[in-house]
This record gives structure tokens, sequence and C-alpha cells, in this order.
């Protein structure tokens, strides 16, 4: 339907290739495109290493598997790291499910982490350490819930921007640990470490320190299930993002499901942050959250806002970094050579949606017969 | 007309295949020179895809187009200007800021650009056929009716013989309408050939000379429009037999149910969308809202079911069972349930506004109810057997309750919305172009329900477009035109013209406020 409009008096039937929307798909077809496009992603990735490196492809997958599996330690790193992506994308998927687009998860755990890390400071050895723990809690919540409500009410007021709005709000974040940094660590050593953050340490289960976290994240990830798609705000929320008009129509308060989704968002992106400072690092830095505010967003498109299917996304792209990164040890290459790989599996998984979308047809012989 | 007049167009096994749809399957069909020939066919029969391709917008997949008996091939509009075909399209594609003439003459080269003479010799074809039309007037200070006027001269001044006209009537009222088919009838007179397509039966019986008649992409029959009826035209756009009867019981009692009195909406612009609106519906009553789109009527409705609040009036709900009155001014939906009044709304925006296209069947039942129980969570067992209720009692064709309401088409969509807003058991029933878009199966079926829904005592509040249907339907019709009320007829004895004058008896109807 495309060639036509040049106006000359072509003497072709139809495009050489028209594309159209396919009616339905079974899942299985639609489960095997996804595993071969990742499988087509891996071996891109094989050959590119293959091409900087110079080793073989089947070494190469063999690096990333041990950067992730490779000893005891590797695999607890490997499952801390996921359920931490995991919590973000968790925490931001309500909003998107409203179609409120929180690109702030970012500033949201900083926030977070920042004020359980005030609360170790001011705190830590005055109060008993498990009242401690409560208060790091509910602050870090509250504090992640305030970066979320203020630019949901903005939306829900004025119908500010949610997207730049949130993005702004990274930086304030961030400039508020600098801040704070500055204020209690004299040393100029840009971190403030577990030597000033000495007490609120969060207990470890059966001596492994990565444990709690990701039971924490586990069970999270059943709760959000159940809130999304079985709880009466949960159905709220998808209307809400489906349509506001049909919203209104049936008598939902629309501003305050979108304050009172933001808050829930931000408040478990505070949490994240309350675990990543009192749970593992004990320490603070504008880089706690090492931009999982951003990865999180792919994780939760990538498998359409559920929950489990994130579990699924979150192991990808944590596999990736952690095996590209082991490469780059191995072969002292740049870092930045583990964002390429996933770039490129993101790219792959991302392209052969059009494939489950679309289907492409070729002209047929019996039009050209016809001339 | 006779069997020997000269074929202006031919189609013969003309196919277009949209993915899994098939769009035209074998199309045959022949224009003469010097008649009218209606298309007509229901919603997704193919005839404005079979038109695209005569205009060159599409490409048949196979078959051939011959005009004056020569094989053509109409790779482009410009194609088709070339052979003399026109198209005027359902939605005008007109420069507002453009004044008549500059419309017209747009993307033509001519040898000298000269508006001046340009317009003359626009005002000549109109006088030939009889068009009324200031070449000079801006298109923002044009009516629908003139702007539609615009785009003939338009086909007209680049010297179309064969012109299509896409639902031209689907905007006019009663008397607009007649204006242009007696510019129709001119034009067939002076040899043209015009192609109109259209669905509604009467306009077919009054304009055309042959119909052919459309049916899933297949071409049924074309037959001479003298030598026709309506019953057998539907029999063949349909497929099977159906009765075209509405039965309007005239219920004995019909206490007072809703009463407004001087509504007024002036919106955010500081223009005055409604303008002292008064009307009273009555139980075991339908009562019709006629009037150009866009008269009100949705702000109207919307304002009653607590969508929009109104700058002035009242809006009162009265119960004859305790003789008891609520004012409903100003409240949420929420508000309106908590008093107990079971108002429900059928909105125009069906899958914006109604239902949620997204969800499924189910999930859409839910909307009016989720909120039943004390747990946090939703109980998704009674919408459940709500909607398999309404897709088995309503004949819903869908794979499962569980399919996207998205994925059905207008008419099932329509089933599951007026189905679950009759469910709540309503006292008043509200419904906005019901059956627009929808086939006449299915229109029937609506027509039907609103019925029964009347003699059990609901007070039902219907916006119609189409006028035959509305006086077959209504009791009462209150007519409006500008956010104005022009008039209330009695339905059984109104005449459609009447009707029509009162739609545009107001002129300028929105109006500026100091």
């Amino acid at each position: 339907m495309s060639s036509e409009i040049t106006g000359k008096k072509i003497k072709e039937h139809e495009p050489l290739i028209t594309i159209s929307r396919r009616k339905s798909m079974a899942f299985w077809v639609r489960l095997a495109i996804r595993a071969g496009s990742v499988l087509v992603a891996l071996i891109v990735c094989g050959l590119i290493t293959r091409f900087v490196t110079g080793d073989d492809p089947i070494s190469v997958y063999s690096t990333m598997l041990e950067g992730n599996f490779g000893d005891l330690d590797k695999m607890w790193y490997m499952f801390y790291n996921l359920a931490m992506l995991l919590g973000v994308a968790l925490a931001l998927t309500p909003a998107f499910r409203m179609k409120f687009w929180n690109i702030g998860g970012e500033g949201q755990v900083l926030i977070g982490g920042l004020a359980t890390a005030v609360c170790m400071i001011a705190l830590g050895g005055r109060i008993p350490d498990w009242s401690l723990i409560l208060v790091m809690l509910i602050s870090s919540v509250t504090a992640g819930a305030v970066w979320g409500i203020i630019p949901a009410a903005f939306k829900a007021k004025w119908r500010t921007n949610e997207t730049l709005f949130t993005l702004m709000m990274n930086y304030v974040a961030m400039y508020l640990i600098k801040y704070f940094i500055e204020r209690v660590d004299q040393s100029g050593s840009h971190t403030v470490g577990p030597k000033l953050l000495s007490h609120g340490w969060l207990p470890t289960v059966l001596g492994e320190q990565y444990l709690l976290n990701i039971i924490v994240i586990a069970a999270l990830t059943v709760i959000m299930y159940a809130y999304l798609n079985y709880s009466k705000h949960g159905y709220e929320i998808s209307v809400v993002g489906e349509s506001e008009n049909t919203a209104r129509y049936v008598g939902i308060n629309v501003k305050k499901v979108i304050i009172r989704t933001m808050a829930l968002s931000g408040a478990l992106c505070g949490l994240i942050g309350f675990l990543l400072v009192g749970g593992f690092s004990h320490s603070i830095d504008p880089n706690i959250a090492d931009g999982r505010g951003f990865t999180a967003i792919l994780v939760s498109w990538l498998a359409k806002f559920n929950p489990f299917t994130m579990v699924v996304t979150s192991f990808l792209i944590v596999f990736m970094d952690l095996g590209a990164e082991e490469i780059a040890t191995k072969f002292g290459i740049n870092p930045s050579f583990s964002d390429i790989m996933t770039g490129i599996i993101i790219f792959f998984i991302i392209g052969c949606e059009f494939f489950i979308n679309y289907q492409i047809h070729f002209r047929k012989k019996a039009a050209k017969e016809a001339e | 007309m006779s069997e020997t007049t000269p074929l202006a167009l031919e189609l013969k096994h003309v196919t277009k295949v949209f993915g899994n749809i098939v769009a035209n399957d074998d199309v045959e069909m022949e224009l003469r020179r010097g008649e009218v020939l209606a298309i007509l066919g229901e919603n997704g029969s193919g005839k404005t895809t079979l038109m695209n391709m005569i205009s060159g917008i599409y490409h048949p997949d196979s078959g051939e187009i011959y005009i004056d008996g020569k094989h053509v091939t109409i790779a482009s509009p410009k194609d088709a200007f070339s052979y003399g075909i026109g198209m005027v399209h359902q939605h005008f594609k007109l420069v507002d800021v453009f004044s008549a003439t500059e419309n017209i003459i747009l993307g033509i080269h001519e040898d000298k650009f000269n508006l001046n003479k340009s317009a003359e010799k626009i005002a000549e074809i109109a006088a030939r056929y009889g068009f009324e039309m200031d070449p000079n007037k801006k298109i923002y200070e044009m009516s629908v009716s003139e702007k539609q006027t615009v785009e003939i001269l338009k086909v007209l001044y680049r010297g179309a013989d064969i012109l299509i006209l896409d639902e031209p009537t689907a905007v006019l009222t009663p008397q607009e309408t007649e204006k242009l088919f007696r510019v129709i009838r001119r034009m067939r007179d002076d040899g043209k050939s015009i192609m109109i397509i259209t669905h509604k039966l009467h306009e077919v019986m009054a304009i055309s000379d042959r119909v052919a008649v459309l049916r899933k992409g297949r071409h049924i029959a074309t037959v001479d429009t003298a030598s026709t009826t309506q019953n057998e035209l539907t029999e063949m756009m349909v497929g099977e037999r159906v009765s075209l009867n509405i039965d309007r019981a005239k219920i004995e009692e019909t206490p007072d149910r809703l009463n407004v009195s001087g509504l007024s909406l002036v919106n955010f612009e500081g223009i005055r969308i409604l303008d002292d609106i008064s009307f009273t519906a009555k139980s075991g009553e339908i009562l019709g809202i006629a009037g150009v789109a866009g008269s009100g009527q949705r702000e109207l409705l919307e304002i009653i079911a607590g969508l929009q609040t109104p700058t002035s009036g009242s809006i009162e709900y009265h119960d004859p069972s305790n003789n008891k009155t609520v004012d409903l001014r100003s409240k949420t939906p929420l508000q309106i349930r908590d008093l107990g009044v079971r108002l429900s709304f059928v909105p125009e925006d069906r899958l914006g506004m109604g239902l949620v296209g997204n969800m499924d069947i189910i999930d859409n039942m839910m909307l009016r109810s989720y909120r039943k129980g004390k747990t946090v969570f939703v109980d998704r067992q009674p919408p459940k057997a709500l909607a398999e209720k309404i897709i088995d009692s309503l004949k819903v064709v869908t794979p499962s309750a569980k399919t996207a309401v998205r994925k059905l088409s207008g008419g099932n969509v329509q089933k599951v919305l007026v189905g679950r807003e009759i469910a709540a058991a309503p006292t008043v029933l509200m419904a906005a172009y019901p059956v627009r878009g929808l086939d006449i199966n299915s229109s029937y079926m609506i027509y039907k329900l609103l019925n029964e829904q009347k003699e059990n005592g609901v007070a039902v509040i219907f916006v119609g477009e189409d006028l035959d249907v509305l006086l077959e339907l209504c009791d009462r019709i209150l007519v409006i035109c500008g956010g104005r009320v022009t008039g209330i007829v009695d339905g059984r004895t109104a005449k459609k013209e009447e009707i029509g004058l009162m739609m545009t008896k107001a002129k300028g109807g929105e109006t500026h406020v100091e």
C-alpha cells in the first residue's frame, strides 16, 4: 500500500513485500520464537567475542557460565544481583501497568538508601539494633514513597509529564547523597562505608550474607503477582492504565489511584534501597543502585509486566552481565564489553516481537503471470 | 436505462486479501454511463475496500478493471483521476484556513495560476448542477454539508465523470440529504456515472437506478431499484430473512423518573455546549434525542451520569415507589449509586469508555461490580457467571469468556456492553448511538432489548442518528440543536421533515460567553 503514491504509472500489481498483523499464535510457537531469538543472540555474542578475543566460541560460553556459576560465591552473587534487579522491576511494575512511566526508580532506590544511612548514622549505638532496623525500614519506605508521590501528585493535579518529572527526581536524590557524603565523611573518599555505618546491619540468614535479600524478593514476587492480578487495587490499576475514561465512567477516583500506586511503587523502591544499604553494602554512595532503576524498566517491559516472567528476564540480563564481565576480566578487555553483549541480546529479544505480531508476505507469483 | 447503455466501468474477478481476511472475493460489477449505482452492504462487507481499489488507493491482488471497455491499471489516486474517477471520502480532506477555491485547485497543475478564473469556473460548475456555494468562503466557516459540496466540486473540477461517494448522507440532515440527491440526479442527467456507498435502504430506493449488494466481500447481485423492495435487499445483504419491525408498546402508566431543568454547560474555552436544557424522562417510555452530531448529546448524557459537572441547572431523580426525590447534580457515579439510583449508561465510545478493550469479557463484566465483597481481593465468580449468561442469551460470538473484547466484532462488543448495563437492573437506561456500526441483526436485537427495558418500567433515553429509527422506536423525541432544545415531539405522529427542520433551527449554536 505504499509505492502507489509515486504518481508514475507502474505496471506492477502489488509491492514486493507486504506486512500484516497476525491474528493469533499458539503459545508454544511464541515461546519457540523467543527461545530462538535468545539462541541467535548467544551465537552472535559468541562470534563477536571470538572476533575480539580470539577465543573459540565454545569457551566463550563456558567463560560466561563460569562467571555466573563458577563457584558457590559466584552463584550467591548472581542470585543476589538477580534478586535486587527483580526487586526494582517489581516495584516499578504497578506504575507501568497503570501506564505511568516511572523512570525514577533509580532515585527512589537512592533516597531509600540515603534514609537508611541517615538513620544508621544518627541513631546507631543509641538505640538497640532491632529498633534501629525498624526505624531504618520505616524511614526508607517513607522516603521512597514521598519520591513517588511528588511526581504522581503533579501528574494527577496538573497533568505534568511523569517521565521527565521522575527522571529529574533521580538527580535530586543523587545530589542529596553527595551532599550527605560531604557532610559526614571528612576524608574525601566519596563514599560512606561500613566504618561509619557500623550499626543496624540486617541479620544474616543461615550465615549467608545474601540470603535475606533473596528471600524478601522471592516473597515480594508472589505478593506482587497476587496484588496485580487478584486484588481490587490491581484491577483498578489495570482499568486506569487502559482507559482513564472508562475508570471515571465506573466511578474510580483516577487521581487517588495514580497517587496511591506511585506511593506503592516508590515505597518498594525505597525498600530495595534499605536492603542494599542495610542488608549488604553497609555503605552509601550515588552508585549503590548501580543503574538498576533503569535496567529494571527493561526487565519489566520484556516480561510484559508479569512478575513471574520477570524472574526469567532479570536472570537473562544478570547472566549476560556477569558473564560478559568474566570475559572482560579473563581477556583484559574494557568492561564496557559486557554492555555490548547485553545490548545485543536485548536487541534480539525485542526484535523477535516483530515476528510474533506481524506476518510478512511476498508478492505471489500469480500476480506476475497476470501481466 | 437499457442493457445497451455503454459501460463506464467494469470490474472482473477483483479480489483483495488482507492477511487472513478476504476483503473482496471475485467481485464482478458494472457501472453504466449516466446511472446512479448504489453499493449496499453491511459494515465489513467490503464496500470501501472495493471503492478504494477503483480510486487507486489499494491495488487488487487479482482481477481486472475496465474503463470504457479498456483494461486499465490504476496504481495511484492520480491514475484514477486521469481516468476520470473521483472519490469523495467520508472524512473530508480539506485545509481549514483555505477558501473553497483554494482547496479545490490545490494540487492541480494548470498552465496559469489564476484564482479568480478558477473561482469563476467553480461557480459555473456549481450553477450547472445546482450547488449552493460561495467559492470564497473559508472552510472553517462552513457547515458539514458545505464542506461536502467542496469535496464534490473538487472532483468535478478535475473533470471526473465517474464519482464515488462514500456514505455521503451519514452526516446530513434530511433536508440536506434531499438537496444532495437533487444534485446527484442532475449530475446523472448530465451523463456522469455515480456510485454511492450506503447502508440506508430508503436512500437506496430514493436515489439509485440499480443496486449492487455485497455480503462478506462477495458480490451477491445487482438489481434494478424499481423492481426490488427493501425487504428483498435486506435479505440479500444479510443472507437470511430478517423482520424489520420494531414493536412499540404503549405503556399506560408512565410516572416521571428524571427531571432535568435549565441545564447549561460552558466548557473551559468559554463555549456554551448546553444551553438551558429541560426535559422529563418517564418510566416505561423511550425518550429519543435527535440532533446533528456534536449538538451537545454526549455532554448531556455525561452530566446525567455524573461524569461532568454542569455550569447550572438541576437534575432530579424521582422514585415513584416512595415518592422521594433526590438531586443528582454534581454527584460522582459512585455517589449516584450510593443514593440507590440504578442508572445505566451505554456511552458512544464503547471501547474507550464503556469497556476496556484489552480485558476479557469477564473482567469487563466486573467493571460495575468489582467493589463487592469485604476482602481486598476481587471475586471473579459472579462476573464469570454473568459473562456466560450474556454470551448465551444475547448470542455473543466469541471464542470464550476469556477473549479480549477488542477482538470481537462491533456488534458483539455492543452486546457485551448493553448486556452488562441491563444486568444492573436499571431504572434509568441511557444509550448513545447504540447501533452505530452494527449489522442489521444486532441492531434489531438492541432495539428489542431497549423495548423490553421500557416495558419493564425503565426510563430509556436513546440518542440516535437515524431519524427513521427514532420515529419507529421512541415514544417522544427531544430535538436539540447547538445545545438548545428546539422541540419535543410525539414519536408516533411526528414527521421526519419536521424533526429535520428543528435539528437546524438555531443557527450558530456555539455562542461565546462574555
